[in-house]
């Protein structure tokens, strides 16, 4: 499978007249884990949701700038936003599954996008729930309500469900922030294996987690970003204050 | 580190970390108390050396298990920080060198037992004044204790310029350390009697220069934490001060 790059050069986002990314520019490479961090209200979570254009339907929203996916204008004109959240899949801070089965859960994506054959749908549901790290606890019960989960495995069902479709960009916001340690621990270790096949940008308020999970560490602070670098390099020497006074937890 | 990423006044909202703060605090005494009893034993040992005092000497040696239960404290304080607050950057980097500069330290209280023994075994005999000169004895402790002293105070300054002092000083040491050979062996043949002594005298004043290893080890520490600069094994705190062709042990 085909991974992807995602570039921000210059970009400036508005909700009506207030501004909440001023000038920002980034480039995240294929097959890497990008941890966006900061306080709440600096932009990250603003940030995330521009890389699939979930930010469209805000009235007054706006963007300056360009954003690309593979050298591609995501917000260009001729961009379906379907095909490109086809691309870039989204998994959000509370597990959020359908009422339906497990099975119909993972297999949604496929029918919206008319796949009918049977056998197709049930290969990329087994494939998808096993990325997930989730096939083994649940093959016994596809049939089941996804509500009966635990919500660690909800989460990984609603992880399951976003590779279904075979994005190449996994868009995580706070994917752990409503789970246990050992479900943490799960989707953590989700996201290294992961990493093999997609480009994923995670925001996390979780600073230790930024750390172990990242291989870069975009800090954010009102609007802007303030210090992109190696995670190793932003938990160790940080080269602006800033950075240093929130990571050691000195403000926020 | 570039400061002043945001107009003053931005950080409205910074916060203090009252256990973290706390604990810090609390590590950096335990380690200054510390250090005052290294100095007291270094400046005692040295002192027995010189003018023969046995008793001095055995007060040194008697203190020695208290340095080490410092050691063992400071390293439980450090576990605890690590295990409970999860440092980063320039508090994991400090907390890193704390436990590096206690272990130094430790060794350094040995050193000054090890050279406290030398009187406590010749009562009385200090070391003949003439030899003492040649040796240039009184430089060398003088040396190794502001050497003790820089770091001391680099540390508590957090000022990495007066941790760059010590390498120069080690140079010294050095130097005086590698003289003492020829010194002794020709003292020796002045004085045959006396070779036991002088035997012993170079493992003291080897002890010594070990100290000032020690030191420059401890500079090392400090500028890591401080600069985030690695200077272990590099020119600027071995070859390009002359190097320390006696090695370290």
């Amino acid at each position: 499978m085909e991974t992807s790059s995602i570039s921000a050069k210059d970009v400036n986002f508005y909700y009506g007249d207030f501004q909440a990314l001023r000038n920002v520019s980034l480039e995240m490479e294929r097959n890497t884990v990008t941890a966006l961090i900061g306080p709440s209200g600096c932009g990250k979570s603003t940030f995330l949701r521009l890389l699939n254009r979930m930010n469209d339907l805000i009235p007054g929203a706006r963007l300056e700038g360009k954003v690309t996916v593979d050298g591609e204008d995501i917000y260009g004109k001729n961009v379906q936003v379907v095909e490109l959240r086809k691309k870039v899949g989204m998994v959000f801070q509370k597990p959020n599954p359908f009422p339906k089965s497990i099975f119909e859960n993972v297999a949604y994506g496929l029918r919206v996008n008319g796949v009918r054959d049977r056998e197709t749908i049930r290969s990329r549901v087994e494939e998808s729930l096993r990325g997930a790290a989730l096939w083994e606890e649940v093959k016994d019960k596809l049939k089941r309500s996804a509500f009966e989960l635990s919500g660690g495995q909800q989460q990984r069902l609603c992880i399951a469900r976003a590779l279904a479709v075979q994005p190449s960009i996994l868009l995580m916001d706070e994917p752990a922030s409503a789970l246990d340690p050992v479900s943490t621990s799960k989707v953590e270790d989700l996201i290294y294996e992961l990493k093999k096949n997609y480009t994923i940008v995670i925001v996390t308020h979780n600073m230790q987690q930024a750390a172990r999970v990242s291989d870069r560490t975009a800090f954010f602070y009102l609007g802007k970003l303030v210090e992109y670098d190696r995670t190793e390099k932003i938990f160790t020497h940080p080269s602006e204050e800033a950075t240093q006074n929130y990571v050691t937890g000195r403000f926020g | 580190m570039r400061k002043n990423v945001f107009p003053v006044g931005t950080f409205k909202n910074k916060t203090v970390m009252k256990h973290t703060e706390d604990s810090i605090r609390a590590v950096k005494k335990s380690l200054a108390e510390m250090w005052v009893l290294v100095q007291g034993q270094v400046e005692k040992a040295v002192q027995a050396l010189l003018t023969g005092n046995a008793e001095l000497a055995h007060e040194v040696i008697g203190r020695e298990k208290l340095v080490d239960s410092y050691e063992l404290a400071i390293d439980r304080e450090c576990e605890n920080f690590f295990a409970l607050l999860n440092p980063v950057a320039v508090d994991l980097r400090m907390m890193l060198s704390i436990i590096k500069i206690n272990n130094n330290l430790e060794r350094i209280g040995d050193f000054a037992e090890g050279i406290a023994s030398f009187a406590a075994r010749h009562p009385g005999v200090g070391v003949d004044q003439q030899l003492q000169e040649k040796l240039r004895l009184r430089e060398m402790t003088e040396t190794a204790l502001e050497m003790l002293n820089l770091c001391k105070t680099a540390l508590a300054r957090e000022d990495g310029k007066t941790a760059g002092k010590v390498f120069l000083r080690d140079d010294t040491l050095d130097r005086i350390h590698g003289d003492s050979v020829d010194i002794l062996a020709g003292y020796i043949r002045e004085h045959p009697n006396a070779a036991r002594e002088c035997l012993l005298l170079h493992s003291a004043i080897r002890r010594i220069e070990r100290i000032g290893d020690r030191c420059s080890n401890i500079a090392e520490d400090i500028v890591f934490y401080l600069e985030a600069r690695v200077l272990k094994h590099s020119a600027l705190s071995e070859g390009a001060v002359g190097g320390t062709e006696n090695g370290k042990e």
